[in-house]
């Protein structure tokens, strides 16, 4: 390793880095603002410049960029001298000449990275007298607010954007010194990941609008770790609460699974848990079928009342943690428990995991897939169904251009170099899918099939490599692309519906194996903890379908609307069956409607739990905040029902810990689930871990309204965090209890290199969540049969489901400003198709009784149409069905607005 | 022995000639002093020159407050100011320490000579911002935060605050 001298001091450090990371990495304090750990360095922006010198002789020495420098042995450097720091602070001093007089009203300060630059380089006084040059902002959407006076022209903002993130309609506009980083028009950004523009801008120019709305300084935010629940991935989240209410949420850095990014379902869904619709209290209907409040006693009463001696069935929930779902399983059976996954889903996750557990290819992290030197997408719409993997494969096929760069021995952070070697170069990704997907820009080849179709071409291209078929069209192409590769990955998912497909997924990785490739295979997963619920229903379970037909008298319905998973006939036909139901939810829906007696969860930001992502790694999230009213973690409900129920194993339980220690026995999975954290018992330097900073401002205020004599803090008995600002927060505590990263000087979240032990590299405290499925055993799958290839019938069209970032889930539709982003449910159909229909963009159709939107998109597969599935009006549509278009009588079209000008007013 | 009997006598005299000085104490309540105006007593929030609420909620009074007293939440309104929706000191709380008023960079905050605020009951010690906020500008005459703060808000635009050029045309490569 070479050794560097730095202010007089010799260091060693890692090989190829350069050293503006070898200096963060050894802990000294180097400013800069273009430079990213994720995004390596282009010398744009001057600030961390050092003098270095050419031997122990030069005197003189010269001003280098150090991120832009590569580390050498015997390099000598000076960092804090007065000509390298006098120089850093001219430069400060120069951003801020037009910088505005704003940082009271700026939703950045107290966590603005330029703050702190200006802080570090000592930058005081304000020398130039002339004016300051001005902008105009633009709306950008419901999600971000746009202060474009603030910027300091880093370009972190469009390299982001469009060279990582592959958005367009972002860029560097206008000339000279009025460069104005904005879109060509106004307009909502299309990026799904714009969101991460507020933390990778280092300025107050892109900021979460609404937390600008309703704003509280990260000083004063309470944080916990937790785990993003909208969909499949797993992303680790910082959520925000002040007043009780979730203000924001931030990246939560973890290097094998998000690393610095969110997608904006994440990170703007959430505010879900902040709706009108959250119920506050117990409730039971009285003789009138009205809901009645109940108190702690009348509740207790009550579900002693329903529940002693009586059958009990349970339907547990993907979007629920995994201790709360295997309370529930244990307290009505295994045999009487359903997953709470649609049947036709649960299947497929079960043969997903058997896939995943029994394949000789590797199931790779979110880290891994970025290291994959060829894609395989098989029908799944990616940046809609598992966005933060999308990104990743945007990350993906640039391992041509590493490779490239690699034979030229250029370092891998020469981004701009990089970029200019590789021009389109990219390891190929194909896409295969029922429509045009937002991968189809970086793909080498795109392919539209209806799930049938895909699940042929893949039993075709597995055929293939293994040299058993030969051809020379589409799977012969990709077979070829796979076997050039040396890391190919195989990604497939539920999202098609096809078992044949997955099963086409699985043969192709294990057959790159036996061809000696290091191939990849992995599955995307709908929700947060839908892998955990095929992993804790891998032996037995009971259908939905199949409940009706059990002579249970109770059913007790855990965090799930069973409209989403059944049709309306089935759900009416289950609750004529089963005499009472019991619902344990935390936002009002149709299937608590139907509920007699109904029990106000708390929301993901309230409750601990342990979530298992796609790839079978176990997680946990902490409760950000204690839930207010009389809402409680669902797992405390299932005890409380335990207790009324007179289950005896149950009712032992206090704790959330003893969960797992009483009920894991010799299983590995559930054992995995209870040490995916440490438990409550865990200190840092013999001390709790706090939530909130050391600055949080107002505890003898808060609440001085209701009542002068501040109450103690909530203690939190089930785990090692509490609910105050006193505590150790050390840089190396565990990464699983990071509550907030802050460290003296950096008060921005770029903060987080003080908690890595390398740049980029793991957390200081350790702890990425705990793969499961490694150490699993489960029974292979039998193959599907392969179904026939398409053709199209005609009177009648095949549905597929489209995925939408904004609106398919459950309850991020439901986050602020997301809302004006879902739109109306639409049908998608090819323009002939249409035609023949009598049908034009923006009509109205009838599908199956559901009124839709239609939109036009040649990329459909003539004879089948797209329906925007988890909305509302198509909760009864099926992926797969032929059904009936008709011409909807009484639409009212939408007023003509391009997407972007929604909400523009505003 | 003779060194101490000297001592004992002379602050005889010393408290002997105190009788016949003028009294610094007074006959409060009857009777006030003068508190300077930069005295540190009761806490007010106080408006710009134009009338208008200085406070923009920027939360930076509450987190210098060495006893944490003040609390309050930011809103925007309609015409683009951001303002406190609430605004609470705990009197019971606050130490008069003036680190609220050092911190504020709006002039909103400030302390005032009125230090008399007992109460009997020690809820009635939490003000809010209808208790909080006067009419006047207090001891800080002109200064109005917005008018050079770079925030667009209704009646003065981008490129109108103190010291800004017009916004620049982005559509223009004239140098
Ligand atoms: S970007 Fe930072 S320095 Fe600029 S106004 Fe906002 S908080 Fe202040
Ligand atoms: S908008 Fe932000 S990220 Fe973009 S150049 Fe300006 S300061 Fe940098
Ligand atoms: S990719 Fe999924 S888990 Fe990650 S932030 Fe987006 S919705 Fe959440
Ligand atoms: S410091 Fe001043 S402007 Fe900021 S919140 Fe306090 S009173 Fe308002
Ligand atoms: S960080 Fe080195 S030049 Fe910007």
């Amino acid at each position: 390793m070479p050794v560097i001298k730095v202010d007089g001091k010799d260091y060693e450090v890692a090989e190829g880095g350069n050293l503006l990371e070898s200096c963060l990495g050894l802990g000294l304090d180097l400013p800069y603002f273009c430079w990213h750990p994720a995004m390596g360095s282009i010398g744009a922006c001057r600030q961390c410049a050092v003098v270095q010198y050419q031997n122990e002789e030069d005197t003189r020495g010269r001003i280098v960029m150090a991120c832009m420098t590569p580390v050498t042995d015997g390099a000598i450097f000076d960092l804090s001298g007065e000509r390298a720091s006098g120089f850093r602070q001219t430069v400060v001093e120069s951003l801020m000449v037009d910088h505005p007089h704003d940082c009271p009203v700026c939703a950045e300060g107290g966590e603005c990275h330029l703050q702190d630059m200006t802080v570090m380089t000592g930058h005081r006084d304000r020398h130039y007298r002339g004016t300051k040059k001005t902008y105009r902002n633009q709306y950008l959407g419901p999600l971000i607010h746009h202060e474009m006076n603030r910027c300091i022209t880093c370009y972190r903002c469009t390299r982001f954007y469009r060279d990582y993130a592959g958005g367009t309609d972002l860029a560097a506009l206008a000339a000279h010194d009025h460069v104005y980083f904005g879109r060509h028009r106004e307009g909502t950004l299309e990026s799904p990941f714009a969101g991460n523009l507020v933390e990778v801008c280092p300025t107050g120019v892109f900021t979460d609008k609404s937390l600008v709305h309703d704003y509280t300084r990260k000083w004063d935010l309470q944080s916990a770790p937790s785990v993003c629940t909208s969909c499949g991935v797993g992303c680790n989240t910082l959520p925000g609460e002040r007043y009780g209410r979730l203000k924001r949420i931030h990246n939560r850095y973890n290097p094998a699974v998000n690393g610095y990014f969110l997608c904006d379902r994440g990170r703007f869904g959430g505010t879900h848990v902040n709706a009108e619709s959250r119920i506050d209290f117990p409730a039971q209907r009285d003789s009138e079928g009205r809901f009645q409040a109940l108190t702690d006693e009348a509740c207790a009463r009550a579900l002693r009342d329903r529940l002693q001696g009586k059958r009990l069935a349970g339907i547990g929930s993907p979007r629920a943690g995994a201790e709360a779902n295997l309370l529930l399983q244990r307290l009505v059976g295994a045999e009487n428990y359903a997953s709470g996954m649609a049947d036709d889903e649960h299947a497929l996750m079960q043969r997903a995991l058997a896939h995943l557990v029994n394949s000789t290819a590797h199931n790779p992290s979110l880290r891994e897939i970025e290291s994959a030197d060829a894609v395989l997408l098989l029908g799944e719409d990616l940046t809609h169904t598992a966005a933060r993997t999308a990104l990743a494969l945007r990350q993906a096929v640039r391992n041509e251009a590493h490779r490239l760069a690699e034979e030229l021995r250029l370092a891998p952070w020469q981004d701009a170099a990089i970029r200019n070697l590789a021009q389109d170069r990219r390891s190929p990704l194909h896409v295969v899918c029922a429509g045009s997907t937002d991968l189809d820009d970086i793909a080498a080849g795109h392919y539209r099939l209806v799930a049938a179709d895909q699940a042929r071409l893949a039993s075709d291209i597995a055929a293939i490599i293994r040299g058993e078929a030969r051809s020379d069209g589409a799977a012969a192409r990709i077979a070829a692309d796979l076997l050039a590769a040396e890391r190919p990955l195989v990604l497939s998912g539920p999202g098609a519906g096809s078992a044949a497909l997955l099963d086409g997924a699985a043969a192709i990785a294990e057959a790159l194996v036996a061809a000696g490739k290091a191939a990849m295979l992995s599955f995307t997963a709908a929700e947060c903890n839908s892998m955990g619920q095929a992993l804790l229903c891998r032996d037995s379970h009971i259908a939905l379908a199949a409940l009706a037909s059990t002579d249970a008298e109770v059913l007790i319905i855990l965090e799930n609307d069973l409209l989403r998973r059944l049709p309306m006939a089935s759900v009416e036909a289950l609750r004529a069956r089963i005499p009472t139901w019991i619902g344990i939810d935390c936002l009002e829906n149709d299937t608590l409607a139907r509920c007699d007696l109904v029990l106000p969860a708390a929301a993901f930001t309230e409750t601990e739990a342990t979530y298992i992502n796609q790839e079978g790694r176990a997680q946990r999230a902490f409760p950000t905040h204690p839930p207010a009213e009389a809402r409680r973690p669902a797992w405390r409900w299932l005890l409380d029902l335990a207790r009324a129920a007179g289950d005896r194993t149950l009712s032992g339980i206090g704790h959330f810990d003893d969960i797992g220690v009483t009920l894991a026995g010799e299983d590995p999975l559930l054992q995995g689930i209870a040490s995916a954290a440490p438990d409550h018992s865990f200190r840092s330097r013999g001390l709790k871990i706090p939530r909130q900073p050391h600055r949080y401002s107002g505890r003898t205020a808060m609440r001085a309204d209701v009542s002068v004599h501040e109450p103690r803090q909530t203690d939190d008995a089930d785990s090692a965090l509490a609910f105050s600002m006193e505590g150790s927060a050390t840089t190396d505590r565990p990464g699983a209890l990071l509550s907030y990263v802050w460290s003296p000087g950096w008060n921005s979240n770029q903060s987080l290199h003080k908690f890595q032990s390398e740049i980029g590299g793991a957390l200081r405290g350790e702890g990425s969540g705990l793969r499961l499925l490694d150490s699993l055993a489960v029974a292979a799958a039998t193959p599907a049969p392969l179904p026939e290839a398409f053709s199209r019938r005609e009177q009648e069209w095949l549905l597929q489901a489209r995925h939408h970032l904004f609106g398919s889930d459950e309850l991020s539709r439901l986050g602020s400003g997301i809302e004006a982003l879902t739109g109306r449910a639409a049908i998608y159909l090819h323009p002939e198709d249409a035609s023949r229909l009598g049908l034009e963009a923006g009509d109205g159709a009838v599908i199956a009784g559901a009124a839709l939107e239609v939109r036009l998109d040649p990329s459909q597969v003539p004879g089948s149409a797209g329906f925007s599935t988890g909305y509302p009006e198509t909760l009864a549509l099926r992926s797969g069905e032929w059904v009936n278009i008709d011409v909807a009588s009484d639409w009212q079209r939408q007023p003509e607005l391009i997407g972007s000008d929604r909400g523009a007013a505003s | 022995m003779l060194r101490s009997l000297i001592s004992q006598l002379r602050t005889l005299g010393t408290v002997l000639q105190h009788s016949f000085t003028r009294a610094e104490t007074v006959e409060y309540p009857e009777q006030k002093p003068y508190l300077a105006p930069r005295y540190r007593g009761r806490i007010v929030l106080t408006r710009d020159p134009d009338g208008d609420e200085r406070c923009v909620a920027c939360n930076l009074c509450a987190v210098a407050c060495p006893v944490d007293c003040i609390a309050l939440q930011q809103g925007v309104r309609e015409d683009g100011r951001w303002y406190p929706e609430f605004f609470r000191i705990n009197f019971s709380r606050c130490i008069m320490c003036g680190m609220c008023e050092e911190a504020c960079p709006t002039a909103a905050i400030q302390l005032t000579p009125d230090f008399e605020m007992c109460e009997y009951d020690r809820q009635s010690m939490v003000y809010e911002k209808e208790h909080l906020l006067i009419d006047g500008t207090g001891k800080y005459h002109d200064y109005n935060f917005y008018r050079v703060s770079g925030l667009k808000i209704f009646g003065k635009d981008k490129g109108e605050a103190l010291n800004e050029e017009p916004p620049v045309d982005v559509k223009s490569l004239l140098p």
